[in-house]
């Protein structure tokens, strides 16, 4: 499997005119923008992109099932601080080295501003939003442990997002703007299989094209192949140099294509239909 | 006019906050719509919509709101200030506009418009309309940004020609559930408390103790918190329930979920409940009422899923049962009140569209048992029912069933 981290580095992104209007309206309010929209749809590296747009520095946090909203801000590593009292010393007694400001602590007590991705925040419990609005809002939060107030020098360029719809809620979704990134159409998906792979032939690229969406609109299809498994698969048919106009019958190296054996199988019965 | 706008909005169920329209006019008064309706479009969705399946409802309201305007912004804010000018036609509005309109304070509101346009007119003309408060723009104002921030799709269609051709209409989802969904439903039904055994190292008390203690460790214990809800969970199946097998296993999965609840368990019916409930859909190990009843606490919540109808003999005759039992000596109806007056919290949820409940059995079961139709918003307000009680929604005319 290619490492598609080469690319993310390049500053190479392809967005729709709403996209890119969303981005500056987030960024002129200074405003959270809440990105939704399939997996695989440039979410995440959209905001490396902004990041490197704007020349600022990106904060990632990305959210777990687990992920508390105070952990963003910071943990008190409490068993650090057990084991040094062990051997005693000075540290042991100021709490404030035991003090790990999260990311978007780190975002809040910058001394420039930066971009903050807080990824997939629906992963998270149904408070997590919640929880993070008081921070958000005030640009600011204490440390309990030592009663340090931290206050932001520079509002951080927030973006938020979610795979999932409607588990957020009101009160967080009011105070954000918004953008659903819908699955690119043929013609961006083009553009975008083209930053990957710019040297990919045009009758090639179509071909590739056709079984993609014609596999994603294949009914009861479980877990449709996305942006990344489109590259994926490209990149795995030029390594082994399989040149699509040329194969008849089965799809070539279908499996990075269809993750689900459910899948596989439902599209080989349909072959023999 | 633009205040009628929101009302278009909201007539179409989009529920724009005040907070959020204040939002636009902020947008408004930074030029950011770009003195065009295009943009004024996109903007006022980015601001105000968050959810792509109301994209819909906004292409909508858009175009009928908009259909007859003029492109031109100056048009624009020409109706808008005579429609804030002109009392007359803040007449032509609904009573319920009207009423909406009076929480808002249109003075205030006017006040802000006027003082945004005149902003945005001089803001405009400086030409600095991306710069803002907050800083610069990450992309280009067309064409490639020098980083390598492409353009791609869009294109000269106008905000008309977007909303006309409703796009977004495979989006809306009115009434599907997913399993995620109704998880995030689910998760309103708790109550959280340290309880049992001291069985989860309390770490910061651990360190503190062990801090005071010079170093000398000093471990401390403390129970774990912890969801106390108990659920039972009572599905009908077979027969007209078959349609929605895949609704109730997707609420099964859901409740089902490992560590969501203290103490989780499911049983099974068809069509009524009488002296037994089953631990298998195919009916094979039957668990008597009597010792469901018995062996349940009584703040356990009681959550029976199950379309409620039925032939009205087989509620309310004994030996109505059409199915397993010949020979039920209560009614089914009877049965269904012994459930109800053990258990302190109980709701019904039904997958029939509510408008077709009255007339039917539902009517005498939803009096026994809060009915909620088992949609996003039915499960949302029956979980709130279990947690906090309040009044059973009145189904009908429930009185013409008994005697
Ligand atoms: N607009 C785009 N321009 C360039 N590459 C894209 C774009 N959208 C998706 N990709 C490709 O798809 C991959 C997955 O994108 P990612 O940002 O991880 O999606 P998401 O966060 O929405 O799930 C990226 O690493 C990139 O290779
Ligand atoms: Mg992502």
């Amino acid at each position: 499997m290619t490492n598609f981290d080469q690319f993310s580095g390049t500053s190479t992104y392809i967005a729709s005119d709403d996209l890119r209007h969303a981005v500056n309206v987030a960024v002129a309010l200074e405003k959270p923008l809440l990105l939704r929209g399939e997996p695989g749809t440039g979410k995440t590296l959209l905001a490396e992109n902004v990041a490197a747009a704007l020349g600022l520095p990106l904060l990632r946090w990305h959210v777990k099932s687990t992920t508390k909203a105070r952990d963003g801000l910071y943990v008190y590593d409490t068993v650090a601080r057990l084991h040094d009292s062990r051997f005693g010393g000075d540290e042991v007694k100021n709490i404030e080295h035991y003090i790990k400001l999260g990311p978007l602590g780190q975002a809040l007590a910058a001394t420039s501003r930066q971009v903050l991705l807080i990824d997939e925040i629906d992963k998270a419990d149904i408070e997590f939003p919640n929880d993070l609005l008081l921070e958000i809002d005030a640009m600011r939060f204490r440390i309990d442990e030592t009663n340090r107030d931290v206050v932001a020098a520079h509002r951080p360029v927030v973006i938020i997002t979610s795979n999932n719809e409607k588990e957020l809620p009101d009160a967080f979704l009011r105070r954000c703007v918004f953008h659903y990134i819908e699955f690119p159409n043929r013609e961006l998906m083009a553009k975008i299989v083209r930053v990957h792979h710019p040297k990919i032939e045009s009758a090639v690229l179509d071909h590739a094209l056709d079984v993609f969406f014609s596999l994603r609109g294949t009914p009861k299809i479980r877990k449709r192949p996305t942006t990344s498994e489109l590259i994926d698969w490209i990149c795995a048919l030029n390594k082994a140099g399989v040149d699509l106009k040329k194969v008849g019958g089965g799809i070539p190296f279908l499996g990075t294509l269809l993750k689900t054996e459910h899948d596989v199988e439902l599209l080989g019965k349909r072959a023999k239909a | 006019m633009f205040i009628d706008f929101l009302f278009t909005l909201r007539a179409h169920k989009l529920n724009v906050s005040t907070h959020e329209w204040m939002t636009l006019m902020e947008a408004l008064a930074k030029g950011l719509h770009d003195s065009s309706l295009d943009g004024f479009y996109r903007l006022c969705r980015t601001i105000c919509i968050k959810d792509v399946a109301q994209y819909d409802a906004y292409d909508q309201a858009f175009a009928e709101y908009f259909r007859d305007v003029a492109r031109d912004a100056a048009a624009m804010t020409q109706q808008l200030q005579d429609w804030l000018n002109n009392p007359a036609l803040r007449n032509q509005l609904t009573d319920e506009q009207r009423a909406a309109l009076q929480g808002l304070d249109i003075e205030k509101l006017r006040e802000l418009f006027e003082q945004r346009l005149r902003e945005q007119k001089e803001r405009h003309d400086r030409g600095n309309r991306w710069i803002g408060t907050g800083g610069s723009s990450p992309f280009g104002s067309g064409g490639e940004h020098p980083t390598g921030l492409r353009i791609g799709g869009g294109g000269g269609r106008s905000a008309m020609q977007v909303a006309d051709e409703r796009r977004f209409r495979e989006y809306r989802k009115d009434v599907i559930l997913d399993v995620r969904q109704i998880d995030v439903a689910l998760r309103g039904l708790r109550r959280l408390g340290r309880e049992g055994a001291e069985e989860e190292l309390d770490l910061d008390e651990t360190v503190d103790k062990t801090c005071k203690n010079a170093g000398e460790i000093d471990v401390v214990f403390r129970p774990p918190r912890r969801n106390r809800v108990k659920v039972i969970l009572l599905m009908d199946v077979g027969g007209s329930m078959d349609p929605h097998s895949d609704l109730m296993s997707r609420i099964f999965t859901a409740a089902s979920r490992s560590g969501r609840f203290a103490k989780f368990r499911s049983y099974y019916f068809h069509n009524c409940i009488y002296q037994a409930v089953y631990e298998d859909a195919l009916f094979r190990k039957p668990v008597p009422v009597a010792d469901l009843l018995g062996n349940s606490d009584r703040d356990e919540k009681l959550v029976i899923v199950g379309d409620a109808l039925m032939h009205p003999a087989e509620l309310l005759e004994p030996g109505g049962a059409s199915y397993y039992y010949s020979n039920n000596r209560s009614t089914g109806l009877e049965w269904l009140r012994r459930l109800g007056a053990h258990f302190r919290s109980a709701a019904w949820l039904n997958p029939e569209p509510e408008r077709y409940w009255p007339g039917t059995t539902i009517e005498p079961i939803a009096s026994v048992f809060g009915m909620w139709q088992l949609s996003l918003d039915g499960i949302n307000a029956a979980v709130r029912h279990l947690v906090r009680g309040g009044p059973k929604p009145v189904v009908g005319n429930p009185a013409r069933w008994s005697g």
